[in-house]
C-alpha cells in the first residue's frame, strides 16, 4: 500500500531493507556503493518488490541496473513518486 | 498454497492429489475443462484434502491479477508448478508457424510468465519450490516433435538458471521429466512403444506426482537446479 514519499522515509525503507541483506546499519549511507556492500542483482530484485510494495513505485531491470549507490536508489524512487 | 497449472485431468491431476496428500492447499488450475478441475477438487476433497479450482489461460499474458486473488484469499503462492502443456506434431518442414508459436507460448513462455510472478513473493518469504514438467522429448530426439522438444529442453535451460539465481534464499526450482505416461496425450501411441522402455512397460500419472510431491516437499530444500526423470530407464 502507496505510503508518504519523502526522501527520509525512502531512505529509510531502503536501509531497513539492505540490512536485511548483510550490510550493517553504519555501512549504508549515502554515498555508498551497492557492490562495496556487497548488495547483489538478486537483492536489488527484492529491494524493488519492497519499494514497489511500500510505494507503489516500480523499479524495471534496466532502472536498477542504471543505479549504483543508496542515493541514486533513494532519489530514483522520490523523482518516480512525484 | 500450491498452484498446479493444467491440473483438470492426467498428470496435472495427479500431481494436484499428491500434494494434497502432503497438506498443500492446491489451485486445481484449468483453462477451459471446469468439469475435470471439480473432478480433481473433489476427489481431493474426498480424501481429506484440500483445493480449489482456478480458471486461467496460461497462454493470457501477464498473471498478475490471477495472483494477486490468489494472495489476498488464499495467502502466498509457496509452490507452483508448470505443468499445463499442448502438443501439436508434425515433421518440421511440415509445422506452420502456428503448430510452433502454440507449443512454444504454452509449454515455456506462459511457464516462464508465471515462474517470474510466483517467485517474486517466495524470495520475501524465504521459501519457495517451482517445479517444472519437462519432457525426455526435448534433451532426446523424438520425430514430429520439434516444437515439443524445443520447448520442454528450453523448459530445463530455464529451470538451471532460475535455480541458480534463487537458491539464497531458499527457492528451489527443479524440473520433472517424465517419459510415456498413461495419459490422454499418449493414448495414439503404439503398443511397440514399450520395447523401445527398458521397464517394458508405460509409466502412471502418480508416479510423476510422486517426483512432484518430494521435490516441492521440505526434504528437497538441497535439490535445486535438477531435472528429475521419470521415464522407466529411457534416458539411461
Amino acid at each position: 500500500m502507496p505510503t508518504a514519499v519523502t526522501p527520509e522515509a525512502v531512505e529509510k525503507t531502503v536501509k531497513d531493507a539492505l540490512v536485511q541483506f548483510g550490510p550493517e546499519a553504519d555501512q549504508i549511507t549515502r554515498d555508498a556503493t551497492f557492490e562495496d556492500l556487497d548488495i547483489d542483482s538478486l537483492d536489488l530484485a527484492e529491494l524493488s518488490q519492497i519499494i514497489e510494495d511500500e510505494y507503489g513505485v516500480q523499479l524495471k531491470g534496466d532502472d536498477v541496473a542504471k543505479i549504483k549507490t543508496v542515493g541514486d536508489a533513494v532519489d530514483l524512487v522520490v523523482s518516480r513518486a512525484a | 498454497m500450491a498452484l498446479v497449472t493444467g491440473a483438470s485431468k492426467g498428470i496435472g491431476a495427479a500431481i494436484a492429489q499428491a500434494l494434497a496428500a502432503d497438506g498443500w492447499l492446491v489451485g486445481v488450475n484449468y483453462r477451459s475443462d471446469e468439469a475435470g478441475a471439480k473432478r480433481t477438487v473433489d476427489a481431493i476433497e474426498e480424501a481429506g484434502g484440500r483445493a480449489l479450482a482456478v480458471q486461467y489461460d496460461v497462454t493470457d499474458g501477464a498473471p498478475d491479477e490471477l495472483f494477486e486473488r490468489l494472495e489476498s484469499e488464499l495467502g502466498p503462492v509457496l509452490a507452483l508448478v508448470n505443468n499445463a502443456g499442448v502438443r501439436a506434431d508434425g515433421l518440421a518442414v511440415q509445422l506452420d508457424d502456428d503448430d510452433w508459436s502454440t507449443v512454444i507460448d504454452t509449454n515455456l513462455t506462459a511457464a516462464f510468465r508465471l515462474t517470474r510472478r510466483a517467485v517474486r513473493p517466495m524470495l520475501r518469504a524465504r521459501f519457495g519450490r517451482v517445479v517444472n514438467l519437462a519432457s525426455i522429448v526435448g534433451p532426446r530426439a523424438n520425430a514430429g516433435q520439434a516444437n515439443y522438444a524445443a520447448a520442454k529442453a528450453g523448459l530445463i535451460g530455464m529451470t538451471k538458471t532460475v535455480a541458480a539465481e534463487v537458491a539464497r534464499r531458499g527457492v528451489t526450482v527443479n524440473a520433472v521429466a517424465p517419459g510415456f505416461i498413461e495419459t490422454e496425450m499418449t493414448a495414439d501411441l503404439p503398443d511397440e512403444i514399450t520395447d523401445r522402455i527398458p521397464a517394458r512397460r508405460i509409466g502412471k500419472p502418480e508416479e510423476v506426482a510422486a517426483a512432484v510431491r518430494f521435490l516441492a516437499s521440505d526434504d528437497a530444500g538441497y535439490v535445486t537446479g535438477t531435472t528429475l526423470f521419470v521415464d522407466g530407464g529411457m534416458s539411461a
